[in-house]
């Protein structure tokens, strides 16, 4: 029983001496220069209409979202949250995509055998490489029902018009770079899948040679096409994705936001 | 002197010739309103007419006239030391010089819309599903390992050779046209006309009660990619001929 007593006064003490450092914590110059006036970690943050107002307007998501939208856009069955998902899984795959770069080579001597070393030698390598496989497929298809769900709210019509057309060209990028992140492991799947790609794009007429060439870096896959596409898949089509993701969301808000209701 | 813009001064004359045309029609009603049809004749825009005018302010714009013309403007005049009270005739400082109807200068053009906080409403939905995504893939991983076949051998074509899913559709197509028409024009046509749909597509409504051969056709259409997928996914096995996936055995990496 005294036992249980002095237990309790020490939990008393603990919790105190916690709560002083929080608030020392909270009142200190680097955390009020972090975080901004109106910011729920700052101290005496309270649930007020201005206060929601300051966590959107001072802070850097206040470049991605208005303080107010309207009521039916922050309903589930509205969106099924499709274009933010699209857009989380983005941010994922760039995580865990840069996790898997410290480990990889992309040339055709050590590209399979840095993949086999990863999944066996590396902590949480073969975990992060799931993820980046499963959360590619998955963005595809993100992607793609996002593209039907704007469709069928009519979503793509004036003022929208162009938003839709950027919005294809984000689609033909997904598309892009899952194509291009399937040849990297350099096994018997991504060869002979790109293969059969890169064997349609030859046919596009006039410059179909061309085209091929310069996708393969040569008239054969080999180790410089393992080089282009690697390229192309961790810098060039995920700057160019970026930035046609920063029109796409600030046309979002230019054009009054989501569209709707029905 | 204080100028008077161009387009009061312009309104001022036009009231005072309207006035003076009312004045030179009825001599009865002039001699009822014998102050205010002197008002006419100061600097007065105020038309005398106007009923839509509250008479208690009309009157009080009766003083002004009393005066002489030239004291008015010395009297508004910057180089006095700022109106002195009671200094007007009547004891008054001010006086009417026009009504602004609400209608002239309010244009409400949108409807006001039920709005929400972004937060908490949105950003907790956003966060939510961003954590089931990321719960999801998590754990799918954990359970499903990514392919990971042998090494690339040129010399080793695997039978089938399929390409990524999403272009089995394609690849399907490919076993009935010519590859320039499968592998380009027919996936070109496509891009376009999906860039093309909000400049093709002329309907206003969003409702799908007014746009139902917009969805029938869009349906269609997703369809017709997505059992060609399937198709292409499980019913093709060795040399691309068709299988039943619980006969044949299923050929299919994701």
């Amino acid at each position: 029983m005294a036992e249980t007593n002095g237990d309790k006064a020490a939990g008393q003490a603990l919790k105190e001496k916690l709560g002083q450092i929080g608030n020392k914590v909270q009142d200190s110059q680097t955390w009020t220069a972090i975080f901004r006036p109106g910011s729920i970690f700052r101290k005496g943050y309270t649930d007020s209409p201005r206060n929601r107002s300051y966590v959107i307007m001072n802070s850097v998501l206040y470049h991605l979202h208005p303080v107010k939208v309207k009521r039916h856009a922050v309903k589930v069955s509205y969106t099924l949250c499709l274009g933010g998902l699209s857009f989380f899984l983005f941010i994922f795959l760039t995580v865990t995509g840069i996790f898997l770069m410290f480990f990889y080579r992309p040339t055709a001597a050590q590209a399979w055998d840095d993949i086999q070393t990863l999944q066996t030698a590396v902590g949480f390598g073969l975990l992060v490489r799931n993820m980046h496989r499963w959360g590619a497929h998955l963005m595809v298809l993100t992607v793609f029902l996002h593209m039907a769900r704007v469709f069928y709210h009519g979503a793509y019509k004036p003022p929208r018009e162009f938003n839709w057309v950027i919005g294809v060209i984000l689609l033909t990028l997904t598309l892009l770079l899952s194509f291009t992140g399937y040849l990297l492991p350099w096994d018997q799947l991504a060869l002979w899948a790109v293969t059969v790609g890169t064997n349609m794009m030859g046919y596009t007429p006039v410059f179909g040679e061309q085209v091929r060439f310069v996708l393969l870096g040569g008239v054969e896959i080999g180790t410089d096409t393992l080089l282009r596409w690697y390229t192309l898949h961790v810098l060039m089509l995920p700057f160019v994705l970026v930035i046609f993701l920063a029109i796409h969301f600030w046309r979002v808000r230019k054009d009054g936001g989501i569209s709707g209701p029905l | 002197m204080v100028e008077i813009p161009e387009h009061l001064r312009k309104r001022a004359e036009e009231a005072r010739a309207k006035a003076e045309a009312a004045k030179g029609g009825s001599s009865k009603g002039e001699e009822k309103e014998t102050e205010t049809g002197a008002d006419t004749s100061s600097e007065n825009p105020v038309s005398s007419g106007d009923e839509k005018i509250p008479s208690h302010l009309l009157d009080r714009g009766v003083p002004a006239s009393k005066q002489p013309p030239v004291g008015e403007p010395s009297n508004v005049s910057p180089s006095q030391s700022g109106p002195q009270a009671g200094q007007g005739p009547d004891g008054h400082n001010q006086r009417l010089l026009t009504v602004v109807k609400a209608g002239s200068i309010q244009d409400v053009k949108t409807t006001p819309t039920d709005k929400v906080h972004v937060w908490p409403h949105l950003l907790i939905a956003e966060f939510l599903s961003a954590l089931a995504i990321t719960l999801f893939t998590t754990l799918f991983s954990i359970v499903v390992n990514a392919p990971l076949l042998e090494l690339a051998d040129f010399n080793r074509t695997p039978n089938p050779s399929k390409a990524p899913w999403y272009f089995l559709g394609l690849q399907e197509l490919l076993t009935m046209f010519h590859p320039m028409v499968a592998g380009v024009t027919i996936p070109g046509m496509g891009i376009f006309l999906l860039i093309m749909a909000p400049f093709i597509d002329k309907n206003p409504s969003n409702k799908p009660e007014h746009r139902k051969f917009a969805i029938s056709l869009m349906t269609v259409h997703l369809m017709f990619w997505a059992v060609l997928v399937m198709i292409g996914s499980f019913f093709r096995g060795p040399g691309f001929n068709f299988v039943f996936p619980w006969e044949g055995g299923l050929f299919f990496e994701l």
